[in-house]
This record gives C-alpha cells, structure tokens and sequence, in this order.
C-alpha cells in the first residue's frame, strides 16, 4: 500500500468543478484508469483522496496537491481518464504533511470596464505593498477587521491589455486564508478608482514557511 | 465567451452550464453535416440522471455525420442573467447557440414540464409556437411519456415520437439527410410509424401507433456515459432489466404503454454492467424496470454481478421490489457494501382497494417483508400510497395508518437492535388519472378534499416513529389537468409560461394561482379537464394513439 501525492492543474471548464465534487470526480477518473485504490473498513467503505487547500468556484490552477492511498501503481495513460482541464502533471510519494503550506503564488487578473488609467494602477500597486491594510474579512466567526498586509507578500502589479490588470502575488494559505474576494477588497479598497468587473485567480506555485517549494 | 464567463461567477452550481465532462462527445464542426440540441426541459441534475437521454445522446452521436449536444433549462438565476446579456441557450458541448442547430429534441417526461420548453425555446430565439416558425427554424420535435398524449403540446411542437425513439432516431435522421426543405421532411417522416405530425395528422382520422424495440439484447445500450463532474439526482450506472410490465395496476401508464414485455438477458446485462462500472467509476449500479422482483432471472443476476462487484466495493441498488420476504432475502445478499433504505409501495390501505385499482399485494406479504427486513438489521422503511384512488373511502384512508403501525409493531418484535430506533416514512401522492391506463376517464378529487384526506391519515397517525409526508394536491392538480389535456390546452400552458410559470415541478416555483388565470384568461374551466369524470361515449384527446398494437417500424 502507497500513499501517493498527485500534482494536477485546474484549468478551463474544470475550474467550475467544486471541491466535494472535485473528490469524486478525481475518484472515478483513477477507478477508471484502473487504478486500485485503498478503501477504509467499515459499513460505507470510502477511498483515501484528500485535496490540499480547498479552492474556490471559478479560481484556476497549475498546483493543485491531492494524496491518495493505492495499491499497485498508476498507468502512464491516466490522463485520458480525466474530464476536460484536469491534468495529473506529476505522481510522486509525499514528503510533508500539508500542513506545513504556508504561502501560495497567484497570478490575478482584474477586468475593468474602462480603459486603465496610469492613476488607477499607480493606486493598485500601492494598495497590494502597503505596509498596512485593514480590510474587512469574513470568517467563520463573522465578519471583522483585519490588517492583512503581513499576509500578502511580492506583490508585481502590470498592465496587461488596455482593461486588465495583472497581479502576481503571493498570499498566505492558511491562518489566515487570504481569499479571492480579500483580493478584490483590497483592489476596491480606495474609493477614487473604478472597481473590477471581474476577478479571475489562478494558482502557480505552493510554498512552505520559509518560501521553499512544497512538495 | 467572455460574457458567459463573467455570469457563471454570479451563479449557483456554475459547472451544470459548462459541460467539459468525461465522456462527452467532441466533433469536428466542419465535418458533421447535422446538429442536434438534445433538449431536457428540467434542470442539469435531473436530466443528467435519465436513462433516457443517456441512450439518445448516444445513439445520434453514433451517427457519423450528426454532432448532438446537451442542453438543460437553466435555473432562474442563470435564466435572468442570460437574458441581460442577451446570451441564448447554447449546446454545453460547443457553447454554439442552438438556434442554429438543424433539430431541437425535446424529452417529455412529465407534464408539469412543458412550461420549460416553452421557455427553452424562446431563451434560444426560436419561436415557441409552429405557427410562428419560418421553414429556416431548426425542426422542433419531441419524444418521451407525454407523448402519447401529444395534443396539449401540438401547437409548439412540429413532430411528436410515440413510444420508444431509439430506432426511430436514426430513421428521423436518414430522412432529415435527405429532405432539408421542412415541409418535404415533415411530408415524408409522417409516414413512419410511431409519428405524429399535428400539422398534417388530423386526430379524428388517423391513427398514430407507438413504435418499440423488439430485442432489448441488441438494443443501444449507453456504455459510455457521461459522467458529471458534478453531483446529480441519480449518479450511478443503470441497467435496464425489461420494458413493460407483467403487472396490470390500473393507475399506472408506463404498465399499460409499455406493452410487450421485453426482457434482456443476464448474460447482456452483466457484460452491461461490467463495462458500465470499468468505463464510469462508479460504485453503484442501479437495477432498472417497473417492477425488479418481476424479472425473471433477478436471482442469477444479482449472484454474477455480485461476484464481480463485492471486491471492487461496488454497491447494488434495486428499486422498485415487491414487498415480500423473497425480496429482503435478496436486498439482504445484495447489499453487503452499503445498506441502503427499503422502499415499499402499497399504494393503498385495503385489500380491497389494493384489489380494486390490481395492485396485488397482501398486508402479510407486506408485513413478512418487514419482519425479514427488521431481522436483517434494516431500521428504515419507506411506504408509499396514493390519495384520491377512485372509490376510495375514509375507511381506505385510516387503514393506511393501521398498516404503518403493524409496521412498528412488526419492528418491534422482530428488531435486535431496538436502541438504534426505527424511521417508518409514510408518503402519499395523490392520484391522478392518465391516458391510456384502466383508469382513464375516472375522476380526480379536488385540492380541498385531497387536503382533508391528508389530514385524516395524519391524524390517524399516533406514533413519533412514523414520518408522514405529502404531495401537494395544487400540482397534482394541474398536472391532471395537462395529462388528459386536448389541443386547447396549447394556449393556457402559453399564457402560464408568459406569466412567469417555470419549474412547475419544483415546488418553489409552482404557482397554482398563475395556472388558474392562465385558464381563466383562455376562458376554459381547470376543472373540466382534471377533476371530470369522462362519459364513456366521449372520444377522448389521445384517442387516436393506439398503444397496443406493437410496431417495429
């Protein structure tokens, strides 16, 4: 028996797949690659998948993280058997807990509805590399004030076509989750700017505490 | 595209509106010659879950030169947003808009259904009535229950398939090949069995006969189904065991259309379900027909597939038992990997009105069921009946509850595990009378009298352990009212749908006010078509849809 960790990317129509849904769809796609896997005891036996880092709706990735328990290996084809923007990219065995991901690179793309002025971006990027940045943050507690500057680090903010703009960042990925609608509270933050018609994340890299490659 | 993109972040559940699934058919837009929207006038999960639409998707796209695609009603919020943004319905395939399509195909499964289709239709900017569509508009055509009473939907549909369509597709489609003008393909493929065109059929001279499959073995069989990446209704593989029924319950219409009795062998059937769980990952398979106890070779089935599934932890789940302990002892041998609820339906309290409407059944049956049920470590059990049986009385009403409650006594005898408690669920439906069936021309009761019937039997009930649930009478109603509908009911179920009716079946959305304008407005009386009792010498609607004689094409 193998615990094996499975690097995938989320991309396309897939980013609309939920997470529960996204544990069984990852199950039946390795059932039919013939994949076997290894199932709990007990009156309603249920494979071992657990999926790092739960992501939202609609947010795309390059790095998503599940492990899975098998028996055997896994065949070279898996990939036939996924849906359409699921894409296992790397099987290896784990080395840490995934409990020790601490920081996630994302890369935003914010549409506006307007061409972007030099003074929006200019407030865009002072906004992301503020020393301070007291939003209001939902949690499961209730909504309350937080300074999340501390949690968001490397901010790169660029024009990318007249109406977008890109925001490369990294952000933290637990106590405290730094989550996409923080992103687009900071990007409305400063009333003097248009806000975003659309926000778009997609997820590049994962990385521990000390921004060493989590594996 | 991009459009789109921006409202599904708006949206419940945007993965219904994206397809992308596994198993979905992909082809080259520039080497098909035919496109079809599949049409589910429900929702993603529900129609996603019907066996039906499973076989269809795959019988077009077997067909080299034919593209079919999926297309669902979009929930509510979606609908809106998509108007706003002047985004038509589109196949989840290509996202092309299916305004475009040469043949939209409608599934007609239920009546409180048919508001959708209008909708559908007009979120695609393609006129909802035929009267309305220029020979350029896509063919609307439709298949499904509800056909063989085609007449309340005749004014918006150019083509009706009655009885089975699997072979019936592929004729449609030859035809369509060679005939693009409509009327000349309308012309031809009137004349094929099991083909009704309301344009050119006249009702009171014609006589439409339902077409079949003859050989279920080698009938299409869907062994590579999509498979959502989301959850839906029914998520499972299915194999379909027979058609027909061996049984003749008065009230039912799938018994009384669904003549001959066709069974697959289960040689078929476990080859069936082996490729149907190797090209899924799935872990149930689902045991189809209207009455499983009935099939002949349940025993030998269920022992293959059993030996083949048990190791791959893969669960069988059989619906639609008889209430006898031959069918504990099976769901006992069956369900090692999960046990599931057993459902039971007795459908009335007597035995004399079980005699009354065939349902052949005996309270002892019914409480040796339980006994074995509860001895097997079973502590959920679902009864279903029906409200509003012809000739039923308040005697009928409150033996219903006497029968829960010989149920709970049962339990409480023959239980080892008395601490885990019991869930006794008693449902009842009300009925309603269908074409085609025994009953036919019988009354329904109204809402009022439904509604203290339901009050009877809830007081009647005594016990915490016994659950009682209720269909509401209101959409019982107008699906009454639809089901023995005539031509004229065209214009109301118009009139419903422009003053906001949609998802008449869920019943958030169900408005029994709006329906009832909408037959005031069309000067007709609802009560005329669902509550009358029809005199034996009236020729009724579906008439001329003959579901008895067996045709092959």
């Amino acid at each position: 028996m193998d615990k094996i960790r499975m690097k995938y990317s989320k991309l396309g129509r897939a980013k609309y797949i939920s997470h529960l849904d996204l544990v069984t769809t990852l199950q039946r796609a390795l059932l039919r690659a013939g994949v076997k896997l290894k199932y709990s005891e007990g009156f309603n036996p249920h494979p071992y998948i657990s999926v790092a880092l739960p992501m939202s709706v609609g947010a795309e990735s390059l790095c998503e993280l599940a492990d899975v328990e098998i028996h055997g290996g896994f065949p070279d084809n898996v990939n036939d058997y996924l849906p359409d923007g699921l894409e296992i990219l790397g099987l290896y065995k784990p080395l840490r807990k995934f409990n020790a991901i601490k920081w996630v690179n994302v890369c935003c793309r914010l549409f506006y509805d307007d061409a972007v002025s030099d003074k929006t971006l200019d407030i865009l990027k002072s906004q992301f590399s503020a020393d301070t940045l007291v939003i209001s943050k939902k949690t499961k507690r209730g909504v309350s004030d937080i300074d999340i500057a501390e949690f968001i680090k490397n901010a790169k903010v660029s024009l990318s076509g007249n109406n977008t703009v890109e925001v490369s960042v990294n952000i933290s990925a637990s106590q405290p989750t730094v989550s996409n609608n923080d992103i687009l509270s900071i990007a409305c933050f400063n009333a003097e700017i248009p806000k975003p018609s659309q926000l778009n994340v997609k997820r590049i890299e994962i990385f521990d505490k000390d921004m060493v490659l989590f594996k | 595209m991009e459009k789109l993109e921006q409202i599904l972040s708006k949206v419940l559940k945007p993965a219904q509106y994206t397809g992308g699934e596994y198993n979905q058919i992909i082809k080259d837009k520039d080497k098909v010659d035919i496109r079809v929207a599949l049409c589910f006038p429900d929702t993603y999960e529900i129609g996603m879950s019907n066996l039906g639409m499973r076989i269809l998707y795959g019988v077009f796209n077997d067909i080299t030169d034919v593209w079919c695609e999926r297309v669902f009603e979009p929930w509510t919020d979606m609908e809106v947003l998509m108007r706003e943004n002047n985004i038509p319905l589109y196949g989840l395939e290509s996202f092309d808009a299916i305004k475009g399509f040469d043949i939209i195909a409608f599934s007609l499964g239920y009546e409180l259904s048919y508001t959708n289709v209008l909708n559908m239709l007009d979120m695609a900017g393609i006129a909802h009535r035929r009267a309305d569509r220029d020979s350029d508009a896509p063919l609307v055509i439709a298949g499904g229950s509800c056909c063989y009473n085609p007449e309340p939907m005749a004014d918006f549909i150019d083509l009706f398939v009655v009885g089975e369509g699997e072979e019936i597709a592929c004729e449609l489609i030859d035809i369509y090949r060679a005939n693009r003008n409509k009327q000349e393909f309308l012309d031809k493929a009137s004349k094929l069995s099991g083909v009704y065109v309301p344009a050119l059929h006249s009702t009171c001279s014609h006589t439409v006969s339902k077409r079949i499959i003859k050989d279920l073995n080698t009938s299409y069989f869907p062994a590579n189904p999509i498979i959502p990446s989301m959850g839906i209704v029914h998520d499972r593989a299915v194999l379909e065991l027979f058609r027909g029924c061996v049984r003749g319950c008065k009230f039912c219409q799938a018994g009384h259309t669904g003549y001959p009795v066709r069974m697959r062998s289960p040689e078929v059937l476990l080859e069936q379900g082996k490729n149907a769980i190797i090209n899924s990952g799935y872990d149930e398979i689902a045991l189809l027909s209207l009455s499983t106890s009935d099939y002949k070779h349940l025993d030998e089935l269920c022992v293959s597939l059993l030996e083949w599934c048990e190791p791959k932890k893969v669960n069988l789940s059989l619906p639609s038992l008889r209430a006898d302990s031959f069918s504990v002892e099976l769901m006992e041998r069956v369900q090692k990997v999960r046990k599931s609820g057993l459902t039971f339906a007795p459908e009335a309290g007597t035995q004399r009105l079980r005699d009354h409407i065939n349902k052949n059944i005996t309270e002892e049956e019914l409480l040796s069921a339980c006994r074995a049920a509860f001895f097997g470590g079973w502590n959920t059990v679902k009864l279903y009946f029906m409200l509003g049986l012809p000739s039923e009385t308040d005697e009928d009403i409150i033996a219903i509850a006497d029968v829960a409650h010989k149920v709970l006594e049962t339990w409480k005898e023959h239980t080892n595990s008395i601490k885990r408690g019991v869930r006794i669920t008693v449902s009842t439906s009300c009925f309603i009378p269908k074409p085609h069936t025994p009953f036919q021309r019988e009354e329904q009761i109204p809402i009022d009298e439904y509604s203290r019937r339901a009050r009877l039997l809830k007081e009647s009930i005594r016990s915490k352990q016994i659950t009682y649930n209720w269909h509401s009478p209101e959409q019982g109603f107008v699906e009454a009212a639809l089901s023995r509908g005539d031509r004229k009911l065209g214009r109301v179920i118009e009139t419903a749908w422009q003053n906001g009716a949609r998802f008449d079946s869920w019943s958030e959305h169900f408005s029994l006010e709006g329906w009832l304008a909408a037959f005031c407005e069309n000067s007709l009386n609802p009560d005329d078509y669902s509550l009358r009792k029809r005199p034996d010498d009236e020729i009724l609607p579906w008439s001329f849809v003959n579901v008895r004689e067996v045709n092959h094409g």
